[in-house]
């Protein structure tokens, strides 16, 4: 089973929408027990950290998140949803995260325009099967004012903003993007749809 | 690096594009979604949706055409026009609209700026001023069309929302509008130089070059067009083929 986790935060449709069309129906559910032995799970995210974890963890998703990452399903977060993985976010305050991703979410420096908000180049930086069908360069939409800082162990590619902003992320099972795929129009689509062909080949589960 | 983005803006009324005359010869259908999707496929990065549906009754259902657009484009879109409340906020961001602009209903509630960014994020809320010259170098925040001087210094209203949280500004020139006389430079350069946020340039574009000399001399990080793109008197690609021979960058 495919699930987008709902737990009230954002627009989920569009995402869904973009992962159908690239073979991977999903439901969405805010159930612990479905959650934790599905095959493949979506953490979306439009919002603030804080709400996001306090949101999580009301529902109890937290912990089956964390069984469902430990079992081997592949967990995919997105924007908000991939800095949910790393250990702490410092967005208005001090928050812990599921500390999935070793590293904190800390905002973008002030030289630059915060929201990083349009279209910026991805930059491979790790060869990856998500890469088959795009090529160095492709542009992508990004809109958040924090990032993930870490020792970039996970970062396969990357976006220049004034520094890396890590774009998007790999620790075997677990994939995040920083950016929005399903709002990047062809780009989007092709990095969806090798996405789509990872889940095929290499999960299994019910 | 991060591009200038192209940006078409349709009017929508009771759920249906207005469109002039000569643009429905151009495009023989007049739903936002279609409309949506060819100028997703024609190169825009995102487009503005903006609801001049006259009833609050009338626009609920008007927005309807909100999902369906959701639903068929793959680039993000802003929507805009009568939202007055974090409800309404609500709606139409559950619809799947990524951004939304309010205009008048901030002027008389900035706090609504506020509270719309802290529960949806300021990447969400887009603060659009209607700015018209009153002597040189001062433009004041006018409402109703430009028939109402608020007496607001555009850059202090500017620099207000973004206080209050606005992700992004966008300044509609009421002098420039429709005068394809190009973009209100020396205005956009002000307002660039005392936010920190993205700044998209509305009204006045006529050719290629007043794209140029928005994104070069003023260094905004928008720019946004209707008629020009509806009458196909510019079409996105050439316009972007042209800017990135001129050393803009933009998504081709």
């Amino acid at each position: 089973m495919n699930i987008i986790v709902d737990y009230g935060l954002g627009n989920i449709k569009s995402a869904q929408m973009a992962l159908n069309k690239a073979g991977i129906e999903t439901i969405v559910s805010d159930n612990p027990a479905l959650i934790e032995k599905a095959k493949f799970i979506l953490l979306p995210g439009v919002g603030a950290f804080r709400d996001a974890i306090s949101a999580l963890s009301e529902k109890k998703l937290d912990q089956s998140i964390k069984k469902f990452a430990d079992n081997g399903g592949l967990l995919v977060g997105i924007c908000l949803g991939m800095q949910l993985l790393y250990d702490r976010s410092f967005e208005h305050g001090e928050y812990e995260g599921l500390g999935l991703v070793k590293g904190d979410i800390v905002k973008l420096k002030k030289e630059k325009k915060v929201p990083h908000m349009g279209w910026n180049n991805l930059k491979i930086y790790r060869k990856d099967p998500l890469f088959k069908y795009i090529s160095e360069g492709e542009y992508v939409y990004f809109v958040h004012s924090y990032y993930a800082h870490s020792q970039n162990d996970e970062m396969i590619a990357y976006a220049d903003y004034g520094e890396r902003i890590p774009a998007i992320i790999r620790k075997g099972n677990i994939i995040g993007f920083q950016f929005h795929p399903e709002k990047s129009g062809e780009t989007g689509v092709k990095l969806l749809k090798a996405l789509g062909e990872i889940l095929n080949d290499n999960f299994s589960g019910n | 690096m991060l591009t200038k983005r192209i940006i078409p803006c349709l009017d929508v009324k009771n759920g249906r594009v207005v469109k002039g005359k000569r643009f429905e010869n151009i495009l023989d259908v007049n739903d936002p979604e279609i409309l949506g999707e060819y100028y997703s496929n024609a190169g825009a990065d995102e487009l503005v949706f903006y609801d001049i549906t006259a009833s609050n009754e009338e626009r609920s259902i008007s927005l309807e055409f909100v999902e369906k657009v959701a639903q068929k484009i793959n680039i993000p879109f802003c929507v805009g026009g009568g939202v007055k409340t974090i409800d309404d906020f609500s709606e139409i961001l559950r619809k799947g609209a990524d951004k939304i602009s309010i205009n008048s209903s901030a002027v008389k509630n900035p706090q609504l700026i506020k509270e719309a960014s802290e529960k949806f994020g300021n990447q969400c809320v887009v603060l659009s001023i209607d700015a018209k010259k009153v002597r040189k170098d001062k433009w004041h925040v006018f409402l109703g069309g430009g028939k109402i001087d608020t007496g607001l210094e555009v850059i202090d209203w500017a620099k207000k929302g973004v206080e209050l949280g606005a992700g992004e500004i966008v300044i509609n020139s009421i002098d420039e509008d429709g005068m394809k006389k190009g973009y209100d430079i020396s205005l956009l350069k002000k307002v660039v130089s005392e936010v920190n946020v993205p700044v998209i340039a509305s009204g006045g574009a006529g050719v290629y070059e007043h794209f140029l000399e928005a994104a070069l001399e003023a260094n905004v990080d928008g720019l946004l067009a209707a008629s020009v793109f509806h009458y196909k008197e510019i079409e996105i690609m050439k316009l972007k083929e042209y800017l990135k021979i001129k050393g803009i960058e933009v998504r081709i």
